[in-house]
């Protein structure tokens, strides 16, 4: 890090490769554009003149949006390509498409992609910034940064909280993300789910690994609920999601296990009365609605980093 | 008749048990004599001071990919790979377009390598039609015109009444099948090893037991129906603990292992970023699993090292991990990551490392050559043990640039090569 308080790297590929110290700038830096989204007028003059390029091979809707809110607000240019659009279902390679929107000279491309390491082949070739909105089920940097700015609001600080992550861990790059970052900042995290949608070599992350949901929620300053998705009963990772609900559904009872104050989250979208019940997903201890605009401020953050200044 | 006599080599030829400073002389296209000072007249002399000379190498599986798919490798292309690797003769899998499933197939292999080939190229035909799984192909047909194994490798013969049948069938041709052992439910989507490299990237994984099961299945086959069944690319420990006790009831099982599942694991896809190079296909396993197969190799449990050549275009893997096809272009670094990582740091000795890539083939798969005897193949293979080189595919014979071996420096180098009693290969580069 220069005195200025920037990034000295070019991308953000995941919470894995950054120091505590770089996360702690871009959540230092994310809680001062949270003020900016208080104002009237959000709009600030910082990047204009800059074009950033997403660029998203998966539907997305609240992370596309809140890129697009993040450019808008710094005032940078944004051009748009999406798997709807014509090159990517001609069959364009990655590598094709992206030199030929290079030329045009983006200084960031923000990517979402189904192939783990896809951000990482592109900032390979490309002199752009490329931060990764989510490479299949590998990470999810910037959901992990919004999420750890949530929690930092509420709880003040990392060291020694416990965090309980409910779900498909299997398949979630929220949750390695989230793992990642919370390793880093003091906190303790417990993953719990199905043994189906357990990852194996769970040691490698320095967390508790359970089964059993009471175990996992009982005490935590956090419980963090991830969506699960039916296409995963059809793969047979678990029979019903009456009997997900069952097992793991987050209601009154079980998020009364937790500690008195402790946080609700969930990455959204929800599936209400599966993974989590509306009355809780709505109640006090929810601050779900307060992870959106945290995206666009970490988003906003991070465009300053890698962007501002020079 | 041309003579060469290859002189004052330190001859390595577990077969014969032959092994110190020795002349080799080559009369026409088979060995004459071996012994200590020789002298002939008017033979032309190879020096080989300093080097080792040991028959040339044999490889189980090569992937040459002609016909159809020639903007990958082709015959000529890939036997000059071959030969820059120290091989003389190659088993060449019949997933081409169209798979080698018919007579006509085998011969179009035979004849074009005839033609264009610089090493013996052995033709293998698929086990079914299409290397669908489902009806045989012409086994006894394509054994006639030359098949020396059969192999639906790149699939396994998922169904098991279909390798049932083609135990039985095959028992009666002597010639063993060749096997891709994967339960392909268990293998799904997945592009790594299933353990701590899928769980760190988010990569889908194959579990070990894709591979392990399928093998158990076929030991039961096996012992039922007969035939030789012939484990491709053994990469798990588990593999190893059913191919050793299957072998020690007396039955008809030997198997290979690659070069990269000998010398390499998982965590190179992270330690490279997701280099799509190192995706293969069994994929690279844990150093629990590469220990049980060097252990194995050490101990004869494992009955040749073969390659898995696999060459690819810079198209098919300069990519997303998830869309790269899978495969290494092995054949011109085989020996000298072998010496390098298991010979110089005493996990193998030299000898049993010659021996696997020699006599542990031929007699596998029942073929010539793989000892220096008086009347064998005048196939040999000049190597230098104390020759360091760094990998630069540029610089490769075979249009498979696909290795994650890139500026790895090795020490160990092929120098010599001859097929037939003829050089092809010289000072380390090609002559032909």
């Amino acid at each position: 890090m220069t005195e200025a308080g920037q990034l000295q790297r070019k991308d953000i590929l995941g919470l894995e490769e950054l120091s505590r110290q770089e996360i702690e700038l871009i959540l230092q830096t994310a809680q001062s554009m949270t003020e900016v989204l208080q104002r009237t007028i959000k709009q600030v003059p910082t990047l204009r003149g800059r074009t950033v390029l997403n660029l998203f091979y998966e539907p997305s809707t609240r992370t596309k949006g809140s890129f697009d809110l993040a450019c808008k607000y710094m005032s940078c240019g944004t051009i748009s390509v999406s798997k709807a659009s014509s090159s990517l279902v001609k069959g364009e390679s990655l590598r094709d498409t992206v030199r030929n929107i290079e030329v045009m000279g983006p200084e960031a491309i923000i990517m979402r992609h189904p192939s783990p390491g896809a951000p990482h082949y592109l900032a390979r070739m490309v002199s752009s910034s490329v931060i990764n909105a989510g490479d299949g089920a590998h990470e999810h940097p910037t959901q992990g940064l919004l999420d750890l700015l949530t929690i930092q609001q509420h709880k003040g600080g990392f060291e020694g909280l416990e965090v309980a992550i409910i779900g498909d861990i299997l398949h979630s790059r929220v949750a390695r993300s989230d793992i990642w970052g919370l390793n880093k900042l003091g906190a303790r995290v417990t993953v719990c789910g199905p043994a189906s949608l357990l990852p194996p070599v769970m040691d490698q992350f320095d967390c508790r690994v359970t089964t059993d949901v009471e175990e996992a929620v009982r005490g935590v300053d956090v419980i963090y609920v991830l969506r699960v998705q039916s296409e995963r009963q059809q793969q047979s990772f678990f029979p019903s999601l009456r009997e997900y609900h069952r097992l793991y559904g987050i209601d009154v009872r079980r998020l009364a296990l937790a500690d008195s104050d402790a946080l609700l989250m969930h990455p959204g979208p929800m599936n209400r009365g599966i993974e989590i019940t509306t009355d809780v997903a709505d109640g006090p201890q929810s601050v779900i609605l307060q992870q959106v605009p945290n995206g666009v401020a970490v988003r906003m953050a991070l465009l300053y980093l890698l962007l501002g200044g020079g | 008749m041309d003579r060469i006599l290859i002189k004052d080599g330190q001859v390595i030829d577990p077969a014969s048990d032959r092994s110190g400073i020795m002349d080799v002389l080559l009369e026409g296209d088979t060995v004459a004599a071996i012994g200590e000072s020789l002298s002939v007249e008017g033979a032309k002399i190879i020096d080989a001071d300093g080097c080792a000379v040991a028959p040339g190498f044999i490889d189980l599986h090569v992937h040459l990919r002609e016909p159809g798919q020639e903007y990958k490798e082709d015959i000529a292309s890939g036997t000059r790979a071959a030969a820059r690797g120290g091989f003389t003769s190659v088993v060449a899998m019949p997933n081409t377009d169209p798979v080698i499933d018919d007579e006509t197939g085998v011969r179009f292999v035979n004849d074009t390598a005839q033609r264009d080939g610089v090493v013996v190229v052995y033709p293998a035909g698929a086990i079914t039609k299409g290397q669908k799984g489902e009806e045989l192909a012409e086994m006894a047909i394509m054994a006639e015109a030359g098949a020396c194994v059969f192999s639906d490798d790149g699939l396994p013969v998922a169904r098991a009444s279909v390798m049932q049948n083609a135990l039985q069938y095959s028992s009666m041709l002597g010639i063993p099948l060749s096997v891709h052992e994967e339960i392909p439910s268990l293998k799904g989507e997945g592009v790594v090893n299933r353990g701590r490299v899928s769980t760190a990237t988010g990569l889908p994984g194959i579990s070990s037991a894709a591979e392990s099961a399928m093998i158990a299945r076929d030991i039961e086959l096996l012992r039922l129906f007969g035939g030789h069944l012939h484990i491709a690319h053994v990469s798990t420990s588990r593999s190893v603990v059913l191919i050793e006790q299957a072998k020690s009831e007396g039955l008809n099982i030997s198997c290979e292992v690659t070069p990269h599942h000998l010398t390499l694991t998982e965590d190179l896809v992270r330690e490279t970023q997701f280099d799509t190079c190192t995706k293969v296909n069994p994929p690279l396993r844990t150093e629990d699993d590469r220990m049980a197969l060097v252990k194995a190799l050490r101990e004869g449990t494992i009955d040749a090292v073969a390659t898995d050549h696999a060459p690819h275009s810079v198209d098919d893997k300069d990519k997303e991990y998830m869309f790269a096809d899978f495969g290494i272009s092995g054949l011109e670094t085989a020996f000298a990551l072998l010496h390098d990582r298991l010979v110089l740091t005493g996990e193998v000795t030299l000898e049993r490392l010659v021996e696997s890539l020699t006599i542990g083939p031929a007699d596998t798969f029942n073929l010539p050559g793989g000892t220096l005897s008086e009347g064998q193949p005048a196939d040999i293979c000049i190597f230098k043990t104390d020759e360091e080189w760094a990998v630069n595919p540029d610089r490769f014979a075979s249009r498979g640039h696909n290795t994650p071996l890139v500026g790895w420096s090795l020490t160990g180098r092929v120098m010599t090569v001859l097929v037939g009693g003829k050089v092809i290969l010289k000072d380390g580069e090609l002559t032909c």
